[in-house]
């Protein structure tokens, strides 16, 4: 008889849908049905049990093939690697749990790496424009329970978040919201008319990249100021309309996606964007929040806040004094400047997701991919360790993109002998702190970092 | 004043972290003492001495001692971070953090310099030749008290983010800016001889700007006020006065609101 695994939470976007039903097969090794996940969540699951999974890390060998071998001889390789490079980047944790990414910071420290993780190349210019000006947020049941006036700015959850709008934006009926979207004003601001656009009651077609403008005009107009006839090719009487619309609202909310953080200017876009929600509170409430991609890329910038104090981008090789400066400490610069020589692909898909230069800088020197499925990543590692799928076969803490923690569980094992994420970082600095002792042993104490005066802000 | 020279002849594979590069910490050693002084790469810590070629010793104090840098340096950041006092020149290009968070004295690069130089800087000079990066002058991440004094005067280009939170002192910049120029700007002069790219002044509460040259995409918050003549770095000229950001919050001072001024040359 198959059984059913209620409120299951989705291992695929930042809105971590917590209703699916998972039906498990009797001997519990094949998922046969997801109900209430959307097209991409449904395939995560299935893939799962779908097809061959690779259960052994595989070794590349000197004809460029790679072969099997044993997770002891993996977690070998990976902490000398670490250990004997000068500078290491363990980066990704976009698809993975926040116990798996507190072990992972553990490996960080001990080998004096850079930690880093996907928001580098996502919303990590939106903690930069946190930083600099704060974050007046809410979390998504404040939203669905009392927004009657929606922004989207350069975000398509139509694509990227599909239940975000059925879940907590346009559709819910909520405690205050009882006509559901009916109630509600949506207002799309993007280049190009998306899917989500063709769902907005107004849609402003902001040319691209001057979305700094645009707010810049809004705010002006909030304050009671004259603007020029057109801004960012929207005509002064539609900014004067929506922001009349923004400024009468009971409660808002903007979501904004890589739109405005990965436009030029990034985190001055989401900078502005925070101003501008603090200025409409002198008329009414009004939040904003970040379309967080993975369903636990906000984990890690949790996690890590706790244990460092920055959530990325993270340069441990002083290990007793931790270092953030994006431009400088990210994946994406240290590459294209030649500033690593290690790579730990966690969890992501960095052959795919970075520009090719940094690909092509970071190729030269050993690359290690953790993940549990193939990806372009694996394909050009010297080592690919797999790992069981959270969500799926893996349980833990992850954080939705409202920063709300949410314990997903699994539904399945993973196949046999394969380990976590979390496992294998606790046997990669297990086997670090061994390789610090033998060394110690040999040779006296290592000229190792104290950290003085290093990274030092005053 | 006494000089100590350093010559880059064994080149670090990584980059390297020169933080001890400051007259403050070459005053009062000899030679073999400033070769000792830690230099960074990666993890990995060394003797200034096993990069560089070292002549000379430090002065009494840091006022007395100056530096001069031979080889390439492109890979060699946080020359001169924190100095207070004494003389740097770099004979070709540096990379970041020159002269971040310095109090005083000057650093003259006679190349170019990459991103972050002269942030958080609170007194002194910081000269550069050739070209700057970006974050020029400006605020470490998260920190709303920007660049509180001194001077940053760069002959060529810089990249975006100039100036980001300044509070006071003077960038001078002799070539084009790109976007972002004294974002939440509270104080401080910045001067682009060239053009500017866009968004100069956004969110800025108070300070001046001036633009020589065309600004490619003027931001709506600021509005024309009237013309003025003003003397900018030793010249008179004719500047069209505007004022904002109107979208920013502004302080009052004596009845009259106070709003930054941003000069554009006629």
């Amino acid at each position: 008889m198959p059984k059913k695994v209620e409120n299951v939470g989705c291992p695929y976007c930042g809105v971590c849908c917590d209703d699916l039903v998972v039906t498990v097969s009797d001997d519990g090794k094949k998922i046969l049905e997801v109900e209430n996940a959307c097209a991409i969540g449904n395939q995560i699951f299935h893939h799962a049990t779908g097809g061959e999974r690779i259960r052994l890390p595989r070794l590349r060998q000197p004809d460029g093939t790679y072969k099997d071998i044993s997770y002891e001889e993996a977690v070998d390789y990976a902490a000398k690697v670490l250990y004997n490079a000068k500078k290491p980047l363990i980066y990704g944790f976009g698809s993975t749990n926040c116990e798996g990414m507190a072990a992972a910071a553990k490996v960080a420290e001990k080998a004096g790496a850079v930690l880093d993780n996907c928001a580098s190349i996502c919303h990590g210019s939106s903690f930069l424009a946190i930083f600099d000006n704060g974050y007046p947020s809410c979390t998504l049941g404040e939203t669905k329970n009392r927004a009657d006036v929606i922004v989207y700015w350069g975000a398509n959850p139509a694509h990227a978040h599909p239940r975000h709008m059925s879940r907590y934006s346009i559709f819910p009926r909520g405690f205050f919201t009882g006509k559901g979207h009916k109630s509600r004003k949506i207002i799309v601001i993007d280049p190009r008319h998306t899917d989500t656009a063709q769902m907005a009651d107004i849609y402003l077609q902001v040319k691209q990249g001057h979305d700094y403008e645009l707010f810049d005009a809004f705010r002006a107009v909030v304050r009671g100021h004259e603007i020029p006839d057109q801004v960012a090719g929207i005509k002064r009487e539609q900014i004067v309309e929506v922001a009349e619309i923004l400024k009468k609202a009971r409660f808002g909310t903007i979501f904004y996606g890589m739109g405005l953080c990965h436009s030029d200017g990034r985190n001055h876009n989401v900078d502005i964007a925070i101003s501008l929600t603090r200025d409409l509170n002198d008329f009414t409430k009004w939040t904003i929040m970040a379309m967080r991609g993975h369903y636990n890329i906000t984990g890690p910038g949790a996690v890590w806040s706790w244990q460092y104090g920055y959530p990325y981008c993270l340069d441990l090789t002083k290990r007793d004094i931790a270092h953030m400066n994006p431009g400088e400490t990210s994946s994406v610069d240290l590459a294209m400047r030649d500033e690593v020589d290690a790579f730990f692909n966690v969890g992501t898909d960095a052959g795919a997701h970075f520009p090719i230069d940094a690909v092509k800088h970071l190729r030269k020197h050993p690359w290690i991919t953790v993940d549990p499925n193939i990806n372009m990543a694996s394909e050009i590692s010297d080592l690919h360790i797999p790992v069981g799928i959270v969500g799926v076969e893996v349980p833990g803490i992850v954080y939705r993109m409202d920063n709300v923690p949410i314990q997903y569980r699994k539904v399945i094992d993973p196949p046999e002998g394969v380990i976590s994420d979390e496992e294998l970082f606790e046997r990669i600095h297990q086997r670090l702190c061994e390789l610090e002792a033998e060394e110690t042993a040999k040779e006296g104490a290592k000229a190792a970092p104290e950290g003085v005066r290093a990274g030092s802000e005053p | 004043m006494k000089t100590v020279t350093l010559t880059l002849t064994n080149p670090s594979e990584l980059l390297l972290e020169g933080q001890n590069i400051t007259p403050d910490n070459f005053a009062g050693k000899k030679t073999a003492e400033i070769a000792a002084l830690d230099v960074w790469e990666g993890k990995q810590k060394s003797p200034l001495g096993k990069y560089f070629t070292i002549a000379g010793d430090g002065g009494a104090t840091a006022a007395e001692t100056k530096i001069v840098l031979l080889g390439d340096c492109t890979r060699v950041k946080r020359i001169g971070q924190q100095m207070t006092a004494g003389e740097i020149v770099i004979e070709g290009n540096a990379d970041m953090y020159i002269g971040g968070w310095m109090k005083g004295g000057k650093v003259h690069v006679k190349g170019n310099v990459d991103s972050f130089c002269g942030i958080g800087m609170e007194g002194g000079e910081l000269i550069v030749d050739g070209k700057a990066g970006c974050h020029l002058g400006s605020s470490p991440r998260g920190e709303w008290r920007g660049m509180k004094g001194g001077l940053i005067r760069v002959a060529g280009s810089v990249g975006s983010d100039t100036a980001t939170f300044i509070n006071g002192g003077t960038i001078i910049i002799g070539g084009a800016a790109d976007i972002h120029v004294s974002t939440h700007g509270e104080g401080g002069t910045v001067v682009i001889k060239g053009d500017a790219k866009g968004r100069v002044g956004g969110q800025m509460v108070k300070g001046d700007i001036y633009v020589y040259g065309t600004i490619e995409n003027p931001l709506p918050g600021f509005k024309m006020v009237g013309e003025v003549e003003q003397e900018v770095d030793g010249e008179i000229a004719l500047f069209a006065h505007h004022i904002g950001d109107l979208g920013e919050r502004h302080p009052v001072s004596k009845g009259k609101t106070v709003y930054a001024n941003l000069y554009t040359r006629l």
